[in-house]
């Protein structure tokens, strides 16, 4: 994967959020470079979830910049952040399907929203997403309630990269799979992020995936970053919350493997 | 690299040896696409003949701009063996193996059958539910029942806190909206008669009608059907939300009756707060009466309460009050088993509680029906 340290596609500068009086973040810097896998991770409350929302808009920062493609968020006009949204996708923890709508429906929304497309080439670009994922040709016409957590997950995925995005969002993409799922939904990531040329944002708590696909880490405690680097880096950290994550148990585990 | 409205995409086609070759140039990016889609499945007239697709003009692809292209290749019939595409850049190259590799139709969505078996369909199947429907909700009913003896038996069961938690949303704070909705009933019954029974001079009578449709009719049927909007579509939306968030299986794993702690309290909130919000719904109503035939008919407070004392016998006052804890319990029991009846998605809940409101207004209504019949039978 190519690595160009300085071709920076998202950078937080100072951010601040907070929830009346709850501040969740306070001076937070990160810099995501194009082509990468970074994953987000920290302990439960320390606002993971939160700066992914933040970045794509869903929530307003008291204070900061955060810069998309070299331009400020919060200074778009209501065009630019279109043709913005455009160009990132986003998959929630379970999916967020339109309950309403199938699975097939679902992926054609953004494309039917964006752009002027035939129905039929709709279909087959949606087709090809679906078969991307990995799901069944049965999963098309299927509705989110009869499917399991894990195809909802890529249903999400395949709804994320509709518009061929340049960025995916992530959010815990392997929580609530079974160890055999979550391995091959990293596999699917890392795979589609190489043919596609995707930067990855993704929040998670899994050990495995961090090893296996991310480039870097970056780790939020104190409401903010304070370690961010590989997972070498990460070793080698003294932090004590780092420490105790990726030498506790679970970790030892991981890194004992390779 | 910022915009993705650059360059259209476009081709052009040249003649070869053998066939033809499709020179691509322009971003075939997914915006577009639009515009060439068409003209690229007109190309079907080439078959048996050799395609060559050109990559060197192509600034920029993404996967559906490589599926256009790998389906004008594929869709060509009996193409020569040495059709391909030519000038690929390695990251072009990817996406193309992508999508040949992910090229597979999807299954349809099941055809629409006969409208006229649909039609039936869903009558059958409506009629099943409902059946369905009145089983389970007499199954709920049977269990309140055998709840609240148990609870007559030994009264610690009571869950107390919970009852008076409920008679105050329930009963308490629903007090200012049903007697303004009365108010103003009671005033436009009035009006009515004012404006009818004046034109036989018979305005007197207003009286009379203020007070038979206040106490027998309209102050129960007011009060039920906004308790029925307001607190029984709450108890759907609370008891399916503890079912969505797995409260009410956690409950049971803990030995604990949903119906006991949950529905009953409920049910005794409503049958001891309603016939209450009924007694100030009459107040209400006849208030407005009396403040409309004095002022439209120069009846005054005085004479309006003495002729009603006198001509109206107190029967019609409980006539309606005693219906009132009936719709309490029926209104309380739908709302709570559609609450119950919640399962899967907040979706669930959303439906649950529109279905709860309209059964049990719909139930409200047929049952006070069935009362007024009942009140002519037996000369009431």
């Amino acid at each position: 994967m190519v690595q160009r340290q300085g071709d920076v596609v998202i950078s937080v500068e100072g951010l601040r959020t907070q929830f009346g009086s709850h501040v969740v973040h306070d001076h937070l810097d990160l810099e995501v470079y194009r082509g990468e896998v970074i994953g987000v991770v920290g302990a439960s409350g320390t606002g993971k979830s939160v700066l992914l929302r933040t970045i794509v808009g869903l929530n307003s920062q008291k204070a900061g910049n955060i810069r998309v493609f070299g331009k400020d968020t919060a200074l778009m006009s209501a065009d630019e952040r279109a043709s913005m949204e455009r160009r990132w996708g986003v998959q929630f923890q379970d999916g967020a399907l339109f309950s309403s709508l199938s699975v097939l429906q679902n992926i054609e929304t953004p494309m039917r929203e964006q752009f002027p497309l035939s129905d039929m080439l709709m279909r087959e670009l949606a087709e090809i997403k679906i078969s991307m994922v990995g799901l069944g040709s049965d999963a098309a016409p299927k509705f989110p309630y009869e499917l399991s957590g894990g195809m909802r997950k890529r249903a999400g995925l395949a709804r994320a990269l509709a518009l061929d995005p340049e960025i995916v969002f992530l959010d815990e993409p392997t929580a609530g799979l079974d160890p055999i799922g979550a391995a091959a939904y990293d596999e699917l990531i890392k795979r589609l992020q190489q043919t596609l040329g995707l930067t990855v944002f993704m929040v998670t708590h899994d050990l495995d995936s961090l090893h296996a696909i991310c480039d870097r880490i970056a780790v939020l405690a104190d409401k903010r970053v304070i370690v961010i680097g590989t997972m070498e880096d990460m070793l080698a950290s003294t932090h004590p919350w780092v420490r105790a994550y990726f030498h506790g148990p679970r970790g030892r585990m991981v890194t004992h493997e390779i | 690299m910022d915009a993705r409205v650059s360059d259209p995409a476009a081709f052009v086609m040249e003649p070869t040896d053998q066939g033809s070759r499709l020179l691509a140039r322009g971003d075939w990016v997914i915006a577009n696409l639009g515009l060439v889609d068409d003209d690229l499945r007109a190309l079907e007239g080439l078959a048996g003949r050799e395609l060559l697709i050109d990559f060197s003009g192509v600034s920029r692809l993404d996967t559906a701009g490589a599926f256009v292209l790998h389906r004008t290749l594929r869709d060509v019939e009996n193409a020569r063996a040495s059709s391909g595409f030519e000038n690929a850049s390695p990251a072009f190259q990817i996406l193309l193996d992508e999508v040949a590799a992910n090229d597979h139709p999807c299954d349809e969505e099941p055809a629409e059958r006969n409208s006229l078996l649909m039609m039936l369909d869903r009558i059958g199947e409506t009629v099943e539910h409902s059946y369905q429907q009145a089983k389970s909700i007499m199954n709920l009913c049977g269990q309140v029942v055998v709840n609240l003896g148990q609870t007559v038996v030994s009264p610690r069961r009571l869950r107390v806190t919970s009852l008076f938690h409920h008679m105050e949303q329930a009963g308490l704070d629903a007090v200012p909206i049903i007697s303004l909705l009365t108010f103003l009933i009671g005033a436009v019954v009035a009006y009515l008669g004012a404006s009818i029974l004046r034109t036989f001079g018979a305005e007197i009578f207003t009286v009379e009608l203020v007070a038979f449709a206040v106490l027998r009719e309209l102050g129960v049927l007011l009060t039920a059907i906004i308790v029925a909007g307001r607190s029984g579509s709450a108890f759907t939306a609370q008891i399916g939300s503890m079912k969505v968030n797995e409260e009410i299986d956690a409950m049971q794993t803990l030995g604990l009756d949903p119906v006991e702690v949950l529905v009953v309290p409920r049910i005794l909130a409503f049958v001891i707060m309603v016939p209450i919000l009924t007694f100030i719904g009459d107040v209400m109503g006849l208030f407005g009466g009396i403040l409309i035939a004095w002022v439209q008919l120069d009846i005054s407070p005085g004479m309006f309460l003495i002729r009603m004392n006198e001509f109206i016998p107190i029967n019609n006052f409980w006539a309606g009050m005693i219906k009132a804890p009936f719709f309490a319990f029926i209104i309380a029991l739908i709302g709570c088993h559609e609450g119950l009846k919640v399962e899967g998605s907040a979706e669930s809940v959303g439906q649950r509680t529109t279905l709860s409101v309209v059964q049990s207004i719909f139930i409200v209504i047929f049952l006070n029906a069935l009362f007024a019949m009942f009140y002519i039978e037996v000369d009431f």
